[in-house]
């Protein structure tokens, strides 16, 4: 049986005036059936474009996807016409944002919204039953009071209402796949734990795998089994949350752990830095793309490091990380 | 041991906004953003404040400064109240006082280079000749870890990190005795924050700089302060030393800003942690009395009516304050 969703060796190209930039190096990675992968990465790693490339969403005609292909059971996405995409995406496959309100029509009723997936993909519900399904998916996203939300605009709803409303609509058509880019970003502390939670118990009851792209670490380790580390366009390291938080094993991933200030972490003292900064997609390193910023950087490293197997199912692009302790 | 006298003394400070509206324009609400909040910052040290959007900390950052006019309240510094002095006599304290905001892409001004930039709080203040401000820019740029070259450079040309750089050796250039940081991280990768929270904690060791160190995320507050103020809706709600509040937090709403942070600790799964319910009111129409009542878990009838205020918790003294009618007798609501 074929994988949920595969991507291989994904290449995405930007052009603008100063030419073409290569934002997204060569991705691969797969996604079981109802399992969390994270991708994670400061930016510029290509996170967002990644996710973007597999909803065949970059902006035109700006991003282009130069090779690669993305399998969902099999099926390439890439290779389909814009029609037949607009088929799976928001019925196969649901993507959710950062800024609902740049997602949300701000001139339609949620109700409107919520209705539009039902009709695109569900021709066949007549009228009551789309207005009876539209009530139920607010009610499991946690909406109070949605009987009066569905005839009100996004503009009428706090920040995390509308990261609900959002859920909903992404969810209507029970998807397979959610990628969910950075959806709790912009929201206060306390509602972001709200939607986690949210975003977590909607995929143990509809059996739904999720795609999380986030920067934050803390986040990843609360919502997903598995975590790929993006760097300047490539994975560097792939594991489960468990085994990438007890013992990294790539210095890029290493150094963003320590780097971050923790409730228990000794108040006042330095942090562990990562000297320097994500370099230009213009002027990246020859051979490994962290070999200006990373403390075990060798003469090898002049070549490009190959994702590679590093102990059990974990893949590191570092062919040093057996000297990591 | 006394604690040392403070540089600033913050007492009783009120900033209201009126919102107007309707066919004639009238003042029809007030926002109350922030309501009454009195602390105090010792030289040298860390005050930490912490809240969530609406809670009303970067407007009292700017109240402070007098970057808004108080509504109501002191705020003495240099044994004069900030809030009521004018003109040429404001100014004169302000050298006293830096302030570092979120964007410094915002806040520096873009069409001059950044020698010029560094330069001009001396011009404003007529202090040194042209070649001693030079001198100064290039001491300014090394000691926040920029080259030289910076000196003919504009702000667009450096990143987001380098930017908050130019933003402090800005902030810094007239050797304040307070500095009041207003997210000074948040916009920052994960890899730059680090290094700057490290220079912003050398510059202070170095020069004795007490900050104002306002932030959303409690992690980082705590990580820089040495006192920490936790704020909800305009006031402050608790108030201790910063190891005491992580360890022994007495008011709801810190215990969940505690819980609600996401910690990259993969053995806390998200499904198993309290989560606060609710949203967070308008600051234009604040609950009566508590202004948590509406999203605490352990919220009894009296906190509906009576407006909590902020007391020494049990023999803490001014160490430990907390605004809860309940504080260290939390029982949960029938």
């Amino acid at each position: 049986m074929p994988k949920l969703l595969e991507v291989r060796d994904l290449r995405v190209r930007f052009d603008g005036e100063a030419g073409p930039v290569r934002v997204v190096r060569g991705v691969s990675f797969d996604l079981e059936r109802g399992a969390t992968l994270g991708i994670v990465g400061e930016s510029g790693s290509g996170k967002s474009v990644t996710a973007l490339s597999v909803m065949r969403l970059l902006p035109k005609p700006a991003g282009v996807i130069e090779s690669g292909s993305v399998f969902l059971e099999g099926r390439d996405l890439a290779a389909l016409t814009p029609a037949e995409m607009s088929k799976v995406r928001g019925n196969r496959i649901s993507m959710i944002f950062q800024e609902p309100m740049t997602a949300l029509n701000p001139v339609h009723t949620v109700r409107r919204q919520l209705a539009e997936s039902y009709e695109l993909h569900h021709p066949e519900m007549n009228a009551a039953q789309v207005a009876e399904a539209s009530l139920q998916m607010l009610k499991d996203v946690g909406i109070p009071d949605p009987s009066k939300r569905l005839d009100e605009y996004p503009h009428q709803l706090s920040g995390g209402m509308r990261q609900r409303v959002m859920i909903s609509i992404a969810l209507a058509c029970r998807p397979d796949v959610l990628i969910a880019d950075e959806p709790t970003t912009a929201l206060d502390v306390t509602i972001q734990a709200q939607i986690l939670k949210l975003i977590k118990r909607l995929q143990r009851e509809h059996g739904m795998a999720v795609l999380f792209i986030t920067h934050d670490l803390g986040v990843i380790a609360e919502i997903c089994d598995e975590v790929a580390v993006m760097y300047a366009g490539q994975v560097v390291e792939r594991a489960t949350a468990k085994e990438l938080f007890a013992s990294p094993r790539h210095p890029y991933t290493s150094g963003l752990l320590a780097s971050i200030p923790r409730l228990d972490s000794v108040r006042k003292t330095l942090l562990k830095t990562i000297e320097g900064m994500v370099p230009d997609f213009s002027s990246l390193p020859r051979g490994c793309a962290f070999s200006n910023r990373c403390e075990m950087a060798v003469d090898a490293c002049a070549e490009p490091p190959m994702l590679a197997p590093a102990g059990g199912e974990r893949l590191s692009r570092c062919p040093r990380w057996e000297d990591m302790k | 041991m006394s604690a040392p006298k403070p540089i600033l003394e913050v007492k009783d400070l009120k900033m209201h906004f009126p919102v107007h509206g309707g066919l004639l324009f009238r003042r029809i609400a007030t926002v109350h953003a922030v309501d009454g909040v009195s602390f105090d910052v010792r030289p040298g040290e860390t005050v930490g404040i912490v809240g969530e959007s609406g809670c009303g900390k970067s407007t009292l950052g700017k109240a402070i400064l007098r970057l808004y006019d108080p509504t109501h309240g002191q705020v003495l510094f240099h044994g004069r109240d900030l809030a009521h002095v004018h003109g040429n006599d404001l100014r004169v304290l302000r050298r006293d006082l830096g302030i570092i905001f979120q964007d410094p892409y915002e806040s520096l001004n873009q069409t001059h280079p950044v020698g010029f930039i560094l330069e001009e709080p001396f011009l404003i203040h007529r202090i040194g000749s042209p070649e001693q401000r030079r001198t100064w820019a290039r001491e300014l740029l090394h000691k926040v870890g920029l080259p030289e070259s910076a000196l003919d450079r504009y702000p667009h040309e450096f990143s987001g990190g380098q930017r908050q750089r130019i933003g402090i050796a800005r902030a810094i250039a007239l050797k304040p005795k307070l500095v009041i940081c207003d997210e000074p991280v948040s916009a920052l990768d994960v890899s730059i924050q680090s290094q700057i929270l490290n220079l912003l904690l050398t510059l202070q060791k170095e020069m004795g700089l007490a900050y104002i160190f306002i932030a959303h995320d409690l992690a980082v507050v705590k990580h820089v302060s040495d006192r920490i103020a936790v704020m909800y809706l305009g006031k402050i709600v608790e108030f201790a030393d910063a190891d005491t509040l992580h360890h022994r937090p007495l008011h709801p709403y810190t215990q969940a800003l505690l819980a609600s942070i996401p910690e990259p600790d993969p053995s806390r799964s998200v499904e198993d942690k309290p989560v606060l319910e609710g949203e967070i009111p308008s600051p234009r129409n604040p609950p009566p009395g508590c202004r948590f009542h509406t999203r605490c878990p352990y919220a009894q009838p009296r906190c509906k009516t009576e407006i909590p205020s902020l007391i020494p918790w049990a023999d803490a003294g001014e160490a430990h304050r907390v605004a809860c009618h309940y504080a260290g007798a939390l029982q949960p609501k029938a």
